[in-house]
């Protein structure tokens, strides 16, 4: 029923903290990265670890080729229809306000409307609230069902002719709760907007399929996914990416340089300036190839019986009370252990050796929504066991003596 | 006044500063500086004010939300600066940041505050018990002073 082959693939899991064994539960927020992705990286700065896309030496053109490698590997892990539709970024983060300042901005006019949610992670959501107070257009709130999901009749309750453009989660990060983000983006183009899908929380653990989604953007960090941090991905349609403006301009990114104007090179490599996160893209290519050779039917199972496991321990416990229990696609479990302020309780899980995530998780919007000023989230991943749950467990119930920690 | 180490002791002290804190509220009146200090990645949030006459200070109070160390330092803190003078509230603030960076315990200086001095051992928590702190030092600076009457909003 529970399937250990992963823990050993991750050689931080033989750390300790505070002296005891390291338990990892915060995956959401960073995923740990396998030896394969640090041996990929690794080769590279041993072995090729020369610049992209400038030379015309042998060693260049394999820096070149591995690079360029990976997005023909992100096409196909996503289904997008073609390699120049995958855009390289630094992240989520980079790859929505390239869209906010890039796309959605020059094009909003005053009265304009912009569709948001109150369980989007901070990423994809002050960028949009920026955007719209620049150009004096409004920013609405698709309202949230009792899981903390965006349904697409609650989207349709917010659309109206002024929409122009939709920002919503695929997974949030907090409830977790699972978008129909395929309804969402029909919901969305009947009204003649467009749609970005934020599917940081998504990707680890859901296989994607963009065109199938038939979302106008989609974000993705490579961090939360088994691959090294500094990386993501910004997937747009084409005719959308090739009617963005650059957010960054400088090498690499142009097409002919003049005195006085500069042409620029089409996309994708147009958002590419300087000398790219090259380690860190070839570091993402062997983590999609390690997310595949596990393959997503074995990290939901994985993740669904421990999540399953740790709920039915938990709900034992009267003094938790879970926020998202029937979320069954999550990955996370969002609590609080009452009388007990989150960063008190977190200290005790610290020296248990358990790593979980205490405080407003990016996501004060959501927080206020479930009227929490913060909250304990533990989330898990293929590497975690039903050992990690019961040191989690057994951490939970010494939480309500948080002053312990003060006299060990 | 000083103490013998004594753990049941300490909790108490603690949990009693969080659960009654002392001079906790604002009071909307001329003549107090209001710092205002955030610990974002944690959402503690915490305002002190002070008041101070000819070089005393007269009145501190405070208000925030957070977890117990926080609360708890924060309450301490109003108790044992108020009625001190610039001098000595500085004096006691440095010492209350030896002791949670564990450089020595001034039982004189610090009274029950010492309770906290476990904190020495857990460095994320620093920042929660001297949160308090750090707002008070910004209300009786220099600067904050010249500025008065307004309240001030820090991000830390
Ligand atoms: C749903 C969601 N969106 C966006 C982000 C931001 O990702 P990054 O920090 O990698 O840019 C996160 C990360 O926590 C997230 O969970």
């Amino acid at each position: 029923m529970y399937n250990t082959d992963w823990t050993k693939d991750f050689p931080i899991l033989n750390q300790e903290m505070n002296g005891k064994a390291f338990v990892y539960l915060d995956s959401a927020a960073t995923s740990l990265t396998p030896e394969v992705v640090l041996e990929k990286m690794n080769e590279y700065y041993r072995e090729y670890g020369v610049n992209v896309h400038r030379g015309v030496y042998a060693m260049g053109a394999k820096a070149d080729g591995e690079f360029e490698s990976v997005r023909d590997q992100v096409q196909k892990f996503i289904k997008a229809s073609s390699r120049e539709e995958i855009v390289f970024t630094r992240g989520t983060t980079t790859a929505i306000n390239m869209v906010a300042f890039g796309y959605v901005l020059p094009k909003l006019q005053a009265g304009d409307e912009i569709v948001t949610s109150m369980s989007e992670h901070h990423a994809n959501f002050v960028p949009w609230q920026v955007v719209a107070q620049k150009a004096g257009a409004t920013l609405k709130f698709a309202p949230l069902d009792a899981n903390g999901a965006v349904t697409p009749a609650a989207l349709q309750s917010v659309m109206s002719e002024k929409t122009r453009f939709v920002a919503l989660n695929h997974m949030s990060n907090v409830m977790s709760a699972l978008n129909d983000v395929q309804a969402l983006s029909r919901v969305t183009h009947e009204f003649g907007a467009e749609i970005l899908i934020d599917g940081a929380q998504a990707v680890p653990h859901l296989s994607i399929d963009v065109q199938a989604i038939d979302c106008d953007f989609y974000a993705f960090s490579g961090h939360k996914m088994f691959g090294p941090t500094g990386v993501g991905v910004l997937y747009g349609k084409y005719a959308c990416l090739q009617a963005m403006e650059p957010f960054e301009y400088g090498g690499a990114m142009i097409d002919q340089v003049q005195q006085f104007t500069t042409s620029y090179k089409d996309a994708p490599y147009r958002f590419e300036s300087g000398t790219p996160m090259i380690a860190e893209v070839i570091g993402l290519g062997a983590a999609i190839t390690y997310l595949e050779k596990i393959g997503y039917a074995t990290i939901q199972t994985q993740i669904e019986t421990l999540r399953e496991y740790a709920i039915q321990q938990l709900e034992q416990l009267e003094q938790v009370e879970i926020y998202n229990p029937h979320n069954h696609e999550a990955a996370t479990i969002a609590f609080n252990i009452k009388d007990v302020h989150s960063h008190d309780a977190v200290t005790v899980y610290d020296l248990e050796g358990v790593a979980i995530r205490a405080g407003h998780l990016c996501a004060q919007p959501l927080l206020s929504e479930i009227h929490q000023g913060s909250i304990l989230r533990m989330s898990l991943q293929v590497y975690n066991t039903k050992a990690d749950i019961d040191r989690f467990i057994a951490a939970t119930k010494k939480a309500s003596d948080f002053l312990d920690v003060l006299f060990l | 006044m000083s103490y013998s180490y004594d753990e049941q002791m300490f909790r108490q002290i603690i949990m009693d500063h969080y659960k009654t804190p002392r001079f906790k509220g604002l009071v909307e009146q001329p003549g107090f500086v209001t710092v205002h200090l955030k610990n974002p990645s944690c959402g503690d949030d915490m305002q002190v004010q002070t008041q101070v006459e000819n070089g005393v200070i007269t009145e501190v109070h405070h208000d925030g939300s957070g977890c117990s160390i926080c609360c708890a330092s924060a309450s301490m803190m109003a108790q044992l600066v108020s009625g001190e003078t610039i001098e000595q509230a500085q004096a006691k603030k440095q010492a209350f940041y030896d002791m949670v960076s564990g450089q020595g315990i001034d039982e004189e200086l610090l009274d029950e505050a010492i309770s906290l001095q476990g904190v020495a051992k857990l460095p994320p928590r620093i920042k929660c018990a001297t949160l308090g702190w750090k707002a008070f030092e910004q209300t009786i600076s220099k600067e904050t002073v010249e500025q008065a009457e307004g309240v001030t909003i820090v991000t830390e």
